[in-house]
């Protein structure tokens, strides 16, 4: 007997899984109409190649995959579409999406009839495209492209490859009847695998609620030589131990077979792990060998609310209204709630018109006797049942804690990352509070988190990258008419220039000047609003010079001629006032905001042309 | 019926806080039996008095936070407390003592704090200590064991029936002649001792029993009965008062040097005598104010089996379960700081 280990935590609910056990699977037969979602898989949805009033055949393409992971949808049956439009879809968020209606014919027509085919025969590459073109999706719960798990790097790094047949929820057994009844499909199916992710050893973990199948699959496992296909020594087990719930989740399973963890953020495949499900593994026998794309599953039906609780084979796009129909279903016994998968993990659907998916392996709709609403929540008192209960070691009691107080660092601290949302915290908790509730609020509060702490971060590199531009281009500016100014001087000294040589020694030292002060001034242009300062800085000294220099020369000729000297001044002042009454009416037609400073400016220039005039009439009387 | 959006999960235990809290509650009974058999009437007045004030307090308190009251009164939380301090009073204190330990625990130590759930600290000892600290003499006077009652041979109501304890308790029968009526106990005797061997002490005093104190070690039994009957239910797990009780023999052992007049007393004198049961399975395993992980809580316990040793042996007082508790309720968040278990797939 191999050594299985024990997982942390978990539960014992009531099973209930007898009631729908009864019977074997059965057809739920061809509804009026199927509702099949573009999107039943985790990645890209698919796009619709048909046109509404199109005649479709069973199982030809109806949608197909958009890009890497996605995969295409076929039609489970025969008919007509008559709408491509949004639907309520099986889903917890309970929106809306595309759909692609089909009104069935009843006749069931093939597109193109199943054939069989030696799987032996056909390369990976093959097997992987057929894979994927016959809309393959994992099965257990998110749905993801099977195609793309399987597509391995050469050579396989997988050592070990798993078969959940755990199904650990209570209520649900479209697993179980699985093996019981289709154990060679699925050995066919593992074999399929084997050759595709060649591993040493092939483990199928069963809890021992479901003893009855185990002979069965060993019998069935026993057909196929697995070292043959994958060209090594490879064994194939069904192993089984003891029944608590949530043992199928995968990182469980894995523990239990394997005594390793999944290490936190990281893929089975890390430990050389491929964990597939049952249901799958059945899908992927019926396309490589028989050609037949997903179209149909098998998915419980039970609860004490419907008479007849069993599985049924169903289509895909099935209204969930049509199969309680057909398993009894009494809406007025005190159903509450239908739940899409078991009760643990299940979500409410709110409308009964919603289809079966690929990933839906149970409709449960349970009376409020069976599973009652739940009472309203008391005080936490931590007494640590949900640490006890909690397969992945968390301290719940905290994690709720800090969910109240919206401490999204210490919940990070406390891994609320590796919640696998099981229910177990839940389940057991005396004071009935909904803690898998508040841990994905805030789960989604840290997304949320994450994603405007990303987000402001690009809007900072792009303020800075905008901030740099900017100043830049003001430092290439304030260069450029440095370098005209300093050319311009340079001219205007070469034609003044008596002496040649002078005129070059000026030039150069013009040209040194000029990348002077455009270094500083590129210096300065990070500090923008430094830049007047430091321009005026650069230039206030020349003229000013300049300036003290002519007025000096003006006294001198002044002194010999004074009256020519109060005559130009009166004229420059006349030029002055004149010049500030321009800027003035300039800055009052663009409504510039230093309108007051021009006007004072005005005022001064004229009690200034005043004062000049006194002065010249002054010495016109003397 | 129209359908509803619930999460997931939709199944539950039919388990609650008000059915756990009801538990902790019954299996208090072996004790309080045996307290009762041993020491009279006064352990039950004193529960009855308690339970009394503890859920007319809740109530006011509930009412002023404007909270519905019959539901929180329905989670038997302020039963418990008030169930747990009747125990740890003397027998038949008075009301007024009950009262003002009521008061400490409901509304100072529990809904000051935000309510159940909420409190730092164990809202019983609170009370407890309160009382210890304000009213020294009325809270060691503990009442004689009754059968050393009639061997004294002492006259009046030495005995009182049920309706004359309640007579006591409200202090309309004046208490009994204090010589006789009540008596040191066991842990007193060994806090005062400094001459006699331990042996010696035994034989002095008739209040020690074969193993611990005499009627203690029947009351303390049926608390680790009790106790016992709560960790099979599953209402908390071995780690808290196991390592408690572990660290204490430990401690005494070592200290215990064969029974000179220095000693600690044995292992056993320790485990049967005083509140040493009844602390270890129903005031540490409060999980409000405990650590939370069982390894938080095998350091809280140990801890409070090391402080219990050390205020019994060297302390001012001769028992010491509430201040450890109390001690160790500080500790505790720290505790937790330091032992998050390791969560799936981290190493």
């Amino acid at each position: 007997m191999r050594k299985v280990w024990d997982i942390h935590g978990g539960i014992h609910p009531p099973e209930n899984k007898t009631q729908s056990l009864e019977h074997a699977i059965e057809f739920a037969g061809i509804p009026a109409q199927l509702i099949l979602p573009v999107s039943q898989h985790i990645g890209a949805a698919a796009s619709p190649v048909v046109q509404v009033g199109d005649t479709v055949l069973k199982g030809q393409c109806i949608a197909e995959a958009v890009g890497a992971v996605s995969v295409p949808i076929h039609a489970p049956s025969s008919g007509t579409v008559t709408a491509i439009e949004d639907r309520p879809i099986a889903h917890p968020s309970g929106l809306d999406d595309l759909c692609i209606v089909i009104d069935t014919d009843g006749k069931d027509i093939w597109h193109q009839p199943p054939s069989t085919r030696d799987f032996t025969q056909l390369d990976k590459a093959t097997l992987v495209e057929l894979i994927r073109n016959h809309g393959i999706a994992g099965m257990g719960g998110a749905g993801f492209p099977t195609s793309i798990k399987l597509n391995m790097r050469e050579p396989s790094n997988i050592k070990t490859l798993i078969l959940n047949g755990t199904e650990c929820e209570p209520y649900i057994t479209s697993d179980h009847v699985l093996m019981r009844e289709q154990s060679r499909k699925l050995a066919q199916g593992i074999a399929i695998l084997a050759k595709l992710v060649q591993p040493e050893e092939i483990l199928l973990g069963v809890e021992d609620n479901k003893i009855d199948v185990v002979a069965g699959l060993q019998d069935a496992l026993k057909q196929h030589d697995f070292s043959a296909l994958t060209g090594k020594p490879t064994s194939a087990e069904v192993i089984t131990f003891p029944t608590k719930y949530p043992s199928g989740g995968e990182k469980q399973l894995i523990e239990i077979l394997t005594g390793k963890q999944v290490p936190t953020g990281s893929l089975p495949a890390s430990l050389g792990i491929a964990c597939q499900n049952l249901g799958t593994a059945v899908a992927i026998s019926d396309a490589v060998i028989n050609d037949r794309p997903l179209i149909s599953r098998i998915t419980t039906v039970t609860g004490q609310a419907v008479a007849q609780p069993r599985n049924f084979e169903v289509l895909l796009g099935t209204p969930v209204e049509y199969l309680l129909a057909r398993s009894g279903y009494n809406a007025s016994s005190s159903s509450n709630r239908l739940v899409m998968g078991g009760p643990m993990m299940g979500f409410t659907l709110l409308d009964i018109t919603m289809p079966v998916v690929k990933t839906t392996n149970c409709i449960l709709a349970p009376t409020e006797a069976e599973l009652p609403s739940p009472p309203p929540a008391q005080a936490c008192i931590r007494c640590g049942l949900c640490a006890e209960a909690c397969p992945a070691s968390l301290l719940p009691q905290q994690l709720f804690w800090f969910a109240q107080g919206k401490e999204l660092e210490k919940l990070e601290q406390h891994n609320i990352a590796d919640c696998i949302e099981c229910g177990a915290c839940s389940y057991v908790c005396p004071s009935n509070i909904p803690l898998v509730q508040y841990y994905r609020a805030s789960k989604a509060e840290i997304r949320q988190r994450d994603a405007d702490m990303q987000q402001a971060e690009h809007a900072k590199v792009r303020f800075d990258a905008r901030q740099e531009r900017l100043d830049r281009l003001e430092a290439e500016k304030i260069a450029a008419r440095q370098a005209r100014q300093a050319k311009a001087a340079a001219n205007k000294a070469a034609q003044a220039g008596q002496d040649p040589k002078a005129a070059a020694v000026a030039a150069a030292l013009a040209r040194v000047g000029a990348k002077k002060s455009a270094l500083e001034a590129a210096q300065n242009a990070s500090a923008p609003e430094q830049i007047p300062a430091a321009t005026l800085a650069t230039d206030i000294d020349d003229p000013v010079q300049r300036a003290l220099a002519k007025r000096a020369k003006q006294e001198q000729a002044g002194a010999a001629n004074p009256a020519a000297v109060l005559q130009r001044a009166v004229e420059s002042a006349e030029a002055r006032l004149e010049k500030a009454r321009l800027k003035l009416t300039n800055a009052e037609t663009v409504q510039d905001s230093n309108v007051d400073a021009f006007k004072l400016a005005v005022d001064k220039c004229q009690s200034k042309l005043n004062q000049a005039r006194a002065a010249l009439d002054a010495h016109d009387a003397t | 019926m129209p359908l509803v959006q619930i999460t997931s999960p939709h199944a539950h235990t039919s388990q609650s806080t008000s059915s756990v809290m009801m538990l902790v509650a019954i299996a208090t009974l072996p004790g309080i039996a045996a307290l009762t058999i041993g020491f009279g009437w006064g352990t039950l007045t004193n529960i009855v008095l308690s339970i009394i004030f503890a859920l007319a307090l809740e109530a006011g308190a509930v009412r002023l936070r404007k909270q519905p009251i019959g539901f929180y009164l329905r989670d038997n939380s302020a039963l418990v407390t008030a169930i747990l301090l009747g125990i740890a009073l003397p027998p038949y204190a008075s009301w007024w003592i009950i009262l003002t330990g009521m008061f400490f625990a409901i509304i100072i130590a529990k809904h000051l704090y935000g309510g159940l759930g909420y409190n730092p600290f164990n809202p019983a000892m609170v009370g407890y200590v309160v009382l210890l600290i304000s009213f020294p003499v009325e809270m060691t006077r503990w009442a004689a064991p009754l059968e050393l009652v009639s061997e004294l041979g002492t006259s009046g109501v030495s005995k009182p029936t049920l309706i004359e304890s309640f007579g006591i308790a409200l202090r309309l029968i004046e208490l009994p002649t204090i010589d006789g009526f009540t008596m040191a106990t066991p842990l007193d005797l060994l806090r005062q001792n400094d001459a006699l061997m331990i042996s010696d002490l035994k034989q002095t005093y008739p209040q020690f029993g074969a193993q611990g104190g005499l009627v203690w070690e029947w009351a303390n039994l049926g608390f680790l009965i009790g106790g016992l009957f709560l960790l099979y239910r599953k209402i908390y797990t071995w780690h808290g008062p196991v390592s408690m009780l572990v660290t204490l023999s430990l401690l005494a052992a070592i200290f215990y040097d064969g029974g000179s007049s220095n000693s600690g007393g044995s292992p056993m004198l320790h485990l049967f005598s005083g509140a040493t049961m009844l602390g270890a399975w129903f005031i540490l395993t409060d999980p409000v104010s405990s650590a939370v992980s069982n390894k938080g809580r095998i350091i809280f316990g140990s801890g409070i089996g090391a402080l219990i040793f050390i205020i019994r042996q060297w302390g001012n007082y001769p028992d010491s379960v509430a201040f450890a508790v109390l001690l160790m309720n500080f500790a505790a968040p720290l505790i937790d700081h330091y032992t998050q278990p390791k969560t799936y797939g981290h190493s």
